[in-house]
């Protein structure tokens, strides 16, 4: 050992080996058995819909990243889990060329022009969404059947329209639950809706195994529990208290916990870790404000869904929180 | 029920790194042979160097006092081996420059005996006389941090003490020097703590143990005076549950106010390892010439708990205890806040815990850094519930007015936790030491 340098190198020594990009593939691991089910209720489409979210986010970063001459960031999987959250918002049968322009506008401007990993004030995969509900409103709304018997053999025609022209649809849906609970006052079965046989966005329909994700990631003190518990309690209490006033007009608080992206939206977009506050008492405050909004939207707003603008909106509140709510540091203020 | 879970009190936040003690816990405390020649620094201590009591080319004694204390704060040094003094002048120290020193060289020959000294009787002893003897002794805090212990023992005007609280936690993964100590010297500890009470006035002493360490609070418990009032309490595995204020906090429920001292609260915390060298050094008038060091490491191939002369250089003992594999980095201390070294001139001194090795394969893991990712998994680990994440991100702007202004910057202790979890590697608590001596500077010059 004579001759040989020595690191020098400042404690700490040791590391917890937690990394960002192990955070990442693990929520890809968990994100993973809601794609496949996905495809399973939806058939090719769906797994159409996934894979051109996913590629058109990753080839957008990857892009953006060597035209401006910055370090490749794909390697993270930050961009991986981005896309496929995208893909799992989006609804079956959308046409390509809209999920790809989706996907590029979330990464560029809701990742990118930010400033990349970690400066993203909003949930990047929520901002391409928003962005194709206001573009193509009338293509964001239009939903299939699940579990249609020719699933695994064709894809619907609107999946392959040709950029801009009008997707032309064969089996139309009727409407999600949401829709049928705000504009024609009629509810669907609980069971239905936690086992996901029903129509919506491609990700949003078992929530059984999207709550099983969360767990794996809950186990793996990769998600903050905070955030989901809290909007669940905040839309059963809030949509409860509503429902015992006045059965007539509002839905069950199961219902509103079940039905649309509730759940896939509390468990894996409002938890995204840039995008929330940090502290224990921040998360709950950003998830009751989660829980609040989506009540106010589903109910009394023009939309039948509100858990992307409710998120949205409460990822821009997220650093407020965080500077608001600072823990009493050990031995001041208040110590006993 | 009997997978009823122990729950032991500890504080709110840390870490839980593997404890890697395995390897040196059940090994005894051996005695590590002399080295052909001791390099034994002036300032081993927190306070003023000390000043040398003896010639060049003069004879000593193991034991024989070296050099005096120099004002209050600071202590005594003493010959660690018999020897000839060689030299007095400059030897290299942890902090990369040379500091004064001396180099003794040994008798090979010797029988190294260790001379006595003027006895203090504790019967007989006042508390002032307990507190000059201890300062005498050259005694330290041996848990790492090397602040003169007699300093401590003093109250601040206006304070009195009411509870010594013995600190045998040993959070530090891979050390195992406290552990064997409690195991191997219970009635040195009783007899220090005895010193330790009358010195200070208090009335009760407290011992924590951390739960991984259950059989040395045993012994402890059975080998306890009916006469003392002392308990010894068991605490939860957890770092930095040896940090005096988390420890204080687990066995009291109270904090100790930022910017103060236990004394505030009417505590003093004494490492058990302090106590025992005082249970063992004040009986017989001596002062402290050896320590327990755990040396150990993926690149040690005889780890061990051994009492090592203080001013062994680290080469020697690298040598002794000897290398397998390839040493990458060495450190003293414990990997959580153990400071790396640049050189093995450097040698053992009283504030030196343990001696790590770690090879390539500890070290040469590439970890890239990513931008924070505001998971908060530092916020959920700092003891002192500062934001890490957020002080980070001003400290990378040099912001540092700010971090001590409004984040409570300078209420930092350096425990790394922070470091530690990060999952974007971002050096945070080494930033951290960088900002506080930025405000220290910029406070003494304004």
């Amino acid at each position: 050992m004579s001759g040989k340098t020595l690191e020098i190198h400042t404690s700490p020594h040791i590391a917890s080996g937690a990394s960002v990009d192990h955070i990442m593939r693990h929520v890809v691991v968990a994100l993973l058995p809601v794609c496949v089910f996905a495809v399973y209720v939806f058939g090719l489409t769906a797994l159409v819909t996934l894979a051109a979210a996913t590629l058109s986010c990753l080839i957008t970063e990857y892009l953006l990243n060597a035209v401006s001459g910055k370090p490749a960031t794909i390697g993270d999987w930050s961009v991986a889990v981005t896309g496929i959250i995208y893909g799992l918002t989006l609804p079956p049968g959308l046409p390509v060329w809209m999920v790809v322009i989706g996907g590029v506008f979330g990464v560029a401007v809701g990742k990118f022009l930010f400033g990349g990993l970690g400066y993203n004030a909003f949930n990047p995969a929520l901002v391409g969404r928003a962005f194709l509900q206001a573009a193509f409103p009338v293509a964001m709304t239009t939903w299939y059947e699940p579990l249609g018997a020719d699933r695994f053999t064709s894809l619907p025609s609107s999946t392959l329209t040709f950029p801009f022209a009008t997707p032309v649809y064969d089996v139309v849906s009727g409407a999600t639950p949401l829709a049928a609970m705000k504009f024609d006052g009629e509810t669907t079965a609980t069971m239905e809706l936690v086992a996901g046989i029903t129509s919506g966005s491609t990700g949003e329909t078992s929530a059984l195994l999207i709550l099983i994700g969360g767990a794996y990631l809950v186990a793996r003190k990769m998600m903050n529990w905070r955030i989901p518990a809290s909007i669940f309690a905040a839309v059963f209490a809030f949509s409860g208290v509503l429902y015992l006033i006045d059965p007539a007009t509002y839905p069950d608080p199961v219902f509103m916990l079940f039905a649309g992206s509730l759940v896939l939206g509390a468990v894996f977009m409002a938890t995204d870790m840039v995008a929330s506050p940090m502290t224990g008492l921040g998360c709950v405050i950003y998830g009751v404000l989660i829980g609040a909004l989506v009540v106010v939207i589903r109910l009394w707003g023009g939309l039948p869904e509100g858990v992307m603008y409710a998120i949205l909106i409460a990822n821009a509140v997220s650093p407020h929180i965080d500077s608001l709510i600072r823990p009493r540091v050990y031995g001041t203020g208040g110590a006993k | 029920m009997s997978l009823a879970r122990h729950r032991y009190p500890t504080f709110s936040h840390g870490v839980h790194p593997p404890t890697f003690k395995a390897d040196t816990a059940a090994l005894p405390i051996r005695q590590f042979p002399f080295a052909p020649v001791l390099v034994i620094p002036l300032s081993q201590h927190i306070g003023n160097p000390s000043v040398p009591v003896v010639r060049e080319g003069q004879e000593v004694v193991r034991g024989q006092l070296l050099a005096r204390a120099d004002g209050f704060v600071s202590v005594a040094q003493h010959a660690s081996a018999s020897g000839v003094v060689s030299r007095i002048g400059l030897v290299p120290s942890i902090a990369g420059r040379m500091v004064r020193g001396i180099y003794l060289k040994t008798w090979p020959g010797s029988s190294q005996e260790v001379a006595e000294g003027e006895a203090l009787r504790l019967e007989n002893a006042s508390p002032e006389d307990i507190v000059t003897a201890i300062q005498n002794a050259g005694i330290v805090g041996l848990g790492g941090a090397a602040f003169p212990t007699h300093v401590k023992l003093k109250p601040p005007d206006g304070k009195t003490i009411d509870t010594l609280m013995l600190n045998g936690v040993e959070c530090e993964p891979y050390l195992t020097t406290d552990h064997r100590v409690m195991l191997e010297q219970a009635s040195d500890v009783y007899l220090g703590i005895r010193y330790l009470l009358k010195a200070t006035g208090a009335k009760r002493a407290i011992v924590g143990v951390e739960s991984n360490k259950l059989d040395a609070a045993n012994r402890l418990r059975a080998a306890a005076p009916p006469d003392l009032p002392v308990s010894v309490e068991v605490v939860e595995v957890k770092y930095p549950q040896g940090a005096e204020k988390m420890l204080i906090t687990a066995l009291t429920g109270r904090e100790v106010p930022s910017g103060a001292l236990p004394a505030e609260l009417g505590i003093v915390v004494v490492n058990v390892a302090t106590a025992a060298e005082i249970g063992r050094l004040l009986p017989h008038g001596r002062g402290i010439q050896e320590r327990v060091v755990t040396i150990t490491g993926p690149a040690i191939r005889r780890k061990g708990n051994y009492r090592i002369p203080i001013g062994t250089p680290l080469r020697f003992a690298l040598e002794q205890a000897g290398v397998g594999g390839e040493v990458s980095r060495v450190f003293l201390g414990g990997p959580m806040m153990g400071q790396a070294l640049s050189s093995l001139d450097i040698p053992i001194t009283k504030g030196t815990s343990g001696f790590v090795a770690f090879t390539s394969r500890e070290t040469g893991v590439e970890r890239r850094e990513y931008p924070c990712i505001r998971c908060g998994y530092c916020v959920d680990a700092c003891p002192i519930h500062l934001n890490p994440a957020e002080l980070g991100l001003l400290a990378k702007n040099q912001d540092y007015e700010r971090m001590a202004a409004e984040l409570h910057l300078m209420d930092c202790f350096e425990c790394g936790s922070c470091s530690y979890v990060c999952p974007a590697h971002i050096p945070l608590v080494q930033r951290f030491r960088t900002a506080k001596a930025a405000v220290r500077k910029a406070e003494r010059a304004s």
